[in-house]
């Protein structure tokens, strides 16, 4: 029986597959980063459904929001083009899609047959950002420091890669030729 | 109600998507959002995991795992910026030295 819940999941589920295929098969960037958009979304739509909307809503703000703005930027910034196809090995073709065809059938077997199957209720949990909130003040609260240490590092680092290259003879960095 | 384990093979296509990506594209900033993809599938599973335990433990490492991911997202896109500034490339078999 199909209840609400399961159809909403295989309906967000879809999405998120055929955002993660249409990032594969996309040759330009721009509409690899749209599709990547549309996987964000839905997943924000599965953390509703597993009673996370605290974490959906971050994972739009933060993932769909920041993030992606940050790679359309960048793709914008640097005019990406189509990609340029490269030759491939034949065996890696012939011998690997069997291989992971297998290989992918054997994990969801495993994973179907051999798992607890108890159901995960909308609502479930006590989600609410302020229990969240107490968890990461007070029994996190160290990786809480040095992921803003690491944050602070990140933001330094990027600002010294993506300053403009200075030799110290004060002329412009020289190219690179390969 | 939908079981765990329908979350952890959706989990799971979406990484092996994001690892597919990672191998086969040859445009640096896809490889990035391929990554990306993957970080994506990893926290699904987390989340999953977390409403099936009833642990907000899982939810909590959601929020690490995107500090992570933004993170690298930033130093990823500075180097690639410096990186097209001396090749004037994106395409990743051209970029075979570690030189900037």
């Amino acid at each position: 029986m199909l209840s609400v819940h399961l159809i909403l999941f295989l309906a967000f589920g879809a999405i998120a597959v055929a955002g993660a295929v249409n990032l594969l098969v996309q040759r330009h960037p721009i509409n690899s980063a749209l599709s990547l958009i549309a996987v964000m979304a839905a997943l924000a739509g599965e953390y509703l459904l597993l009673g996370a909307e605290f974490v959906a809503a971050v994972q739009v703000i933060v993932y769909a929001g920041a993030i992606m703005v940050l790679f359309v930027f960048v793709i914008m910034l640097l005019n990406a083009g189509v990609e340029e196809q490269t030759k491939g090995s034949h065996v890696a073709v012939f011998l690997g899609i069997p291989s992971m065809l297998v290989g992918s059938l054997l994990v969801a077997w495993v994973v179907l047959k051999h798992s607890g199957t108890e159901a995960v209720a909308a609502g479930a949990l006590p989600g609410a950002p302020k229990v969240i909130g107490q968890l990461l003040f007070h029994e996190f609260l160290l990786p809480f420091e040095i992921t803003s240490i690491l944050i602070l590092i990140a933001i330094m680092g990027a600002v010294v890669l993506a300053s403009k290259p200075t030799v110290p003879g004060g002329g412009p960095a020289k190219k690179v030729n390969d | 109600m939908v079981p765990l384990s329908y979350y952890l093979v959706l989990s799971g296509i979406l990484f092996a998507c994001g690892v597919t990506g990672f191998l086969i594209k040859r445009n640096i900033i896809t490889i990035f959002m391929s990554i990306e993809l993957m970080l994506n599938g990893v926290n699904l599973s987390f989340v999953a995991f977390a409403a099936h335990w009833h642990a907000l433990a899982g939810q909590v490492f959601v929020f690490f795992v995107m500090v992570v991911a933004a993170a690298e997202a930033t130093v990823g896109l500075a180097i690639i910026i410096s990186v097209y500034r001396t090749r004037e490339t994106l395409n990743i078999d051209q970029v075979n030295l570690l030189k900037l």
